[in-house]
C-alpha cells in the first residue's frame, strides 16, 4: 500500500507539471499578449501560435483533477470546497480567457478584436497570480479542521497565521513568483514561434525577467523557511534531494545564457525545467503529506485519503494505456504546428 | 427545505443545463458532418466539402463554449458536492478521469488539425481527423453517461469501512444497462438537435434565396438524419429507458406519469397533476394504454406512487411530470414533422414547399427544450436520491460551504452565462450570414 500510495503520488505530482508546463507557457504568452503584440499582425500572430494547442494543454488540467478525484476522494472533497471562491473565480477566468482566446479572429472588427484582446490577457494575467497564490496556500499550511474539512474566506488580516485567507502577503508573493515564472516561460515561447520584431521584443522580455525571476525565487524560498521552517525535514532526511533547489537555479542560468546565445529551443526547455522542478521541490517537501494542515495532526496525508484495492488496479491498467496514447497526440499535434508562424498560411486562427 | 442544499441544486442544474446546450449540437452535428466530409471525398465533390468546412465551423463555435461551460461541471463535484465527492469518488472519479485521458485528449489534439490543419494534411488524413473528432465527442458523452447512471443506479461496488465506495468491476461500471440504454437515448436526441439545426438553417438559405445549393444538401443531409435519429429516440432507445425505469425506478416512472393510484393506467397526454387528490386536473387521456405499455395487456394493474412511501417520491413530481411530458410531447412532434420532410424530400418537393420549410426554419429550438427536459425527467425521478438507494441528496452537499456563498458564484454564473449566450448567438449569427460559400463564388453561382 505504501508504494501504490507512493506511486500514485508520483503519477498525480508528474500529470500536474506536464499541465504547468504546457498550459504554462499559453498562459504566459496570453498574459504578454497586449504589451508584446503592438500591431494586429503580432498580436494575430501570438493568438495563432498557441491556437492550436491551448485546448489540449488545458485539457491536462482536465485529466490531472479526474485521476485525483478517484485516488484521493478525500483530498479532493476537502480541497475543492475549501477554496470554493478561489477556485469559482479561476474557472471564470478560464472561461474568458478561452473566450477571449478563441473569438477575437472570429469577429473581423478592431472594436470587438481590442476587446477580446483585454480580456484574453487580463484573464491569463491573473489566472497565473490566482495559481500561484494557490500553491502558495497548500505549502503555507490549510485551517483543516477534525474532519479534513475547512473553508477559506479571500482575506482576512494579510498575516500568517492561525486564520489565514486564501490571499496573505505570502500567497500573493507567491502568486508574484508564478506570474513572473509564467511570463519568462510565455515569452520564451513566443521567442520560438515567432520572427522579426515580435520575436525581438519577447527575447527581450525573457533576458529582463529572469534575473527578476531569479530574485523572486531566492526571496520565496527564505520567506516559506521563515514561515515553515519544518519544511526541509524531507530534504534533511534524504539529502539527494537537496539537488532539486540546486537544478532550479542552474535551468534559471539556463534560460539567460540560450537566449543570449539565441539558442531559443534550448531557453524554453531551460524554462519548463524550472516550473516543474519549482514543483518537484515542493511535492518533495510535502510527502507524504497531500494538504498540509496548520495543526499537523488534521493533515490530509496518502494513507488518510487514498481510496482502496481494485479501483486503484483497474484505473492504473487504464491510465498507463490511455496515457501513452495521450502522448503520442501531443507529439503528432506539435509536430503538425512546429515552426514559426505565419499569417500568410491562412486557415483558421490569425486570419 | 434546507436552503443551502437547494442554493448547491440550484448551482448545479443552472450550470449543467446550459453546459448541456452546447455538446448536444456538438455530438449532434459531428456524425452529419463525417457525413458531409465522406461524401464529398467518395465523389469528389467540392460542394460537399464546402459545406463540410461550413458546419465544421457551427460545430468549431459549438466546441469551444461547451469547452469552457464544461470545466466547471467536474470541478463543481468537489466544490459544491463534497460529501457525495468523498462518497462515490473511488468510482464516479474513475469514469471522469477516463473521460479526460481517452475523450478530451483526442478531440482537443484533432479538433485544431480537422478546423485549421487542411491545407497541411491530405484529404484522407483530413478526412480521419473529423473522424477522429466524430469518435472523441462520442466518446466523452458515454463515460459522462456511464458516470450518471451509476447515480442513477448503482452497481459494480461494495462499501469500504469508513463508508465510502469502492469499486468492484470495471466492466460492470462501464456495462452498467441503465448506461447502455440512456446512452443510445442520448446520443440520438443529441443528434435530433444537430439534424435540426442544420435543416432549419438549410430552410433558411433556400426560403431567403440565397446559398440555394447549400441550403439544400444541408437539408438533405439532415432530413435523413433526423429521420434516422426521430426514430431511434422512440423506438428501442426510448422503450429501453422505460423499461430500465420499470426494473429500477418505479416510483420516478409513477411520478412521471402521475399515477397515484395502483390500477389499470391510463396514458396521459394533458392535464395538471394534483398530488393531493391524486388526480390530474383537466386530463386529456388514452384509456388502458399505459398498462400496454408497462406490461403489454391492456388490463395490467399498474403500480401506483401511493404504493411507494413517501419518503421514497421524487420532490418535484409536477416538475418532473411536466418534463417528461414536454419532452415526450416534442419527440412525437419531430417524428411527424422529418416523417412530412422525408416524404416531400423523396418526392423532390421539399424545396418548394415553403410551408414546411417555414416549420423546419422555426423548429430548431425545440429539440434544445426536449434535451433539456429529457435530462430534468431523469434527474427529477432519481430524487430524493443522490445516488439512488445508496445517498440522499441532503447528505452530499458541501456543509463547509455556505448557502451565501453558493448564491454569491450561482449569481456569477448567471451573469457570465447572459454573457456567453450573447456572444454565441452573436457569433452564429455571424457564421449563417456569411455563409458556407464565400461572396464571390456566391455571386458566380447566382450568375
Amino acid at each position: 500500500m505504501v508504494f501504490t500510495g507512493f506511486l500514485w503520488f508520483s503519477i498525480i505530482s508528474v500529470m500536474l507539471a506536464i499541465y504547468v508546463v504546457l498550459d504554462g507557457f499559453d498562459i504566459g504568452a496570453g498574459a504578454l499578449h497586449l504589451f508584446l503584440g503592438r500591431t494586429d499582425a503580432e498580436r494575430r500572430k501570438i493568438i495563432k501560435s498557441i491556437g492550436p494547442v491551448w485546448d489540449g494543454n488545458e485539457v491536462w488540467l482536465l485529466a490531472t483533477g479526474g485521476v485525483l478525484y478517484f485516488v484521493f476522494p478525500q483530498l479532493y472533497a476537502s480541497s475543492f470546497s475549501g477554496f470554493y471562491l478561489p477556485l469559482m473565480m479561476v474557472l471564470w477566468l478560464l472561461m474568458l480567457r478561452a473566450i477571449g482566446l478563441e473569438f477575437r479572429t472570429h469577429i473581423n472588427d478592431h472594436i470587438w478584436a481590442s476587446f477580446f484582446d483585454v480580456i484574453f490577457s487580463v484573464g491569463s494575467l491573473l489566472l497565473a497570480i490566482f495559481y500561484g497564490a494557490a500553491l502558495g496556500n497548500i505549502v503555507r499550511g490549510l485551517p483543516l479542521g477534525p474532519d479534513h474539512y475547512f473553508f477559506l474566506p479571500l482575506w482576512t488580516n494579510w498575516n500568517v497565521g492561525a486564520h489565514p485567507g486564501v490571499l496573505d502577503w505570502y500567497t500573493v508573493l507567491s502568486g508574484v513568483v508564478v506570474l513572473v515564472a509564467l511570463l519568462v516561460h510565455g515569452a520564451n515561447y513566443l521567442v520560438c514561434k515567432t520572427d522579426g520584431d515580435l520575436h525581438e521584443r519577447a527575447r527581450t522580455t525573457s533576458l529582463v525577467l529572469t534575473p527578476v525571476l531569479l530574485v523572486l525565487t531566492l526571496v520565496s524560498l527564505a520567506a516559506t523557511l521563515a514561515i515553515h521552517p519544518g519544511i526541509v525535514a524531507n530534504y534533511n532526511t534524504l539529502k539527494i534531494g537537496y539537488i532539486v533547489p540546486l537544478l532550479v537555479f542552474v535551468s534559471l542560468i539556463g534560460i539567460f545564457v540560450f537566449q543570449q546565445a539565441r539558442k531559443e529551443v534550448l531557453a524554453f526547455v531551460c524554462g519548463g525545467l524550472y516550473l516543474a522542478l519549482m514543483l518537484v521541490g515542493a511535492v518533495y517537501a510535502l510527502y507524504p503529506v497531500i494538504l498540509p494542515a496548520i495543526d499537523p495532526q488534521y493533515s490530509l496525508t496518502i494513507a488518510n485519503s487514498i481510496t482502496s484495492g481494485y479501483t486503484l488496479q483497474v484505473g492504473l491498467r487504464w491510465w498507463i494505456i490511455g496515457i501513452v496514447i495521450a502522448l503520442g497526440y501531443f507529439v503528432f499535434l506539435y509536430r503538425m504546428f512546429r515552426g514559426k508562424v505565419t499569417l500568410e498560411d491562412g486557415g483558421g486562427y490569425g486570419d | 427545505m434546507d436552503s443551502a442544499v437547494l442554493i448547491h441544486r440550484l448551482h448545479f442544474a443552472f450550470t449543467a443545463t446550459f453546459h448541456y446546450l452546447f455538446p448536444q449540437l456538438t455530438m449532434g452535428l459531428a456524425p452529419l458532418v463525417v457525413a458531409l466530409k465522406t461524401i464529398g471525398l467518395w465523389k469528389n465533390d467540392e460542394r460537399y466539402n464546402n459545406a463540410a468546412r461550413f458546419w465544421a465551423k457551427i460545430f468549431g463555435i459549438s466546441f469551444v463554449f461547451g469547452v469552457v461551460t464544461g470545466i466547471p461541471m467536474e470541478f463543481q463535484f468537489g466544490t459544491n458536492w463534497s460529501h457525495f465527492s468523498r462518497f462515490a469518488g473511488g468510482v464516479i472519479g474513475q469514469t471522469l478521469a477516463m473521460e479526460g485521458t481517452f475523450a478530451f485528449f483526442l478531440e482537443s489534439a484533432f479538433l485544431g488539425l480537422f478546423l485549421y490543419g487542411e491545407k497541411r494534411l491530405s484529404k484522407l488524413a483530413h478526412w480521419g481527423t473529423g473522424v477522429a473528432v466524430f469518435f472523441g465527442s462520442w466518446l466523452s458523452g458515454y463515460f459522462i453517461v456511464a458516470t450518471d447512471a451509476w447515480m442513477q443506479h448503482p452497481v459494480a461496488y461494495s462499501v469500504l469501512p469508513d463508508g465510502s465506495v469502492t469499486l468492484t468491476s470495471f466492466w460492470g461500471l462501464l456495462l452498467n444497462p441503465w448506461a447502455i440504454w440512456q446512452y443510445a437515448h442520448n446520443m440520438a436526441g443529441a443528434t435530433v438537435t444537430g439534424s435540426f439545426v442544420m435543416a432549419s438553417i438549410g430552410a433558411y438559405y433556400i426560403l431567403s434565396g440565397r446559398q440555394k445549393e447549400q441550403g439544400a444538401i444541408a437539408l438533405r443531409v439532415a432530413v435523413i438524419g433526423g429521420i434516422i435519429a426521430c426514430l431511434l429516440v422512440i423506438g428501442p432507445t426510448g422503450d429501453g429507458q422505460g423499461r430500465n425505469l420499470v426494473a429500477y425506478q418505479p416510483a420516478a416512472l409513477a411520478a412521471m406519469e402521475a399515477h397515484f393510484d395502483t390500477r389499470t393506467a391510463d396514458l396521459v397526454i394533458l392535464g395538471q397533476p394534483n398530488p393531493e387528490n391524486k388526480t390530474i386536473d383537466n386530463p386529456l387521456v388514452i384509456p388502458k394504454a399505459l398498462s400496454f405499455l408497462s406490461t403489454r395487456d391492456w388490463n395490467s394493474q399498474v403500480r401506483g406512487l401511493s404504493s411507494f412511501p413517501e419518503t421514497e417520491w421524487p420532490t418535484n413530481i409536477s416538475l418532473l411530470y411536466y418534463a417528461y411530458h414536454i419532452m415526450v410531447g416534442l419527440g412525437t412532434i419531430f417524428m411527424l414533422i422529418t416523417l412530412v420532410s422525408g416524404i416531400q424530400l423523396w418526392r423532390n418537393k421539399l424545396f418548394e414547399s415553403r410551408w414546411l420549410l417555414w416549420i423546419i426554419m422555426l423548429s430548431a429550438p425545440l429539440p434544445y427544450i426536449a434535451n433539456t427536459a429529457g435530462w430534468m425527467t431523469a434527474e427529477l425521478g432519481r430524487q430524493p436520491y443522490l445516488v439512488y438507494g445508496l445517498m440522499r441528496t441532503v447528505s452530499g452537499f458541501s456543509k463547509s460551504v455556505s448557502a451565501a456563498n453558493a448564491w454569491f458564484t450561482l449569481l456569477g454564473f448567471l451573469g457570465m452565462y447572459t454573457l456567453l449566450s450573447i456572444l454565441f448567438l452573436f457569433v452564429l449569427q455571424r457564421e449563417i450570414a456569411q455563409g458556407p460559400v464565400e461572396d464571390a463564388a456566391h455571386a458566380a453561382e447566382v450568375k
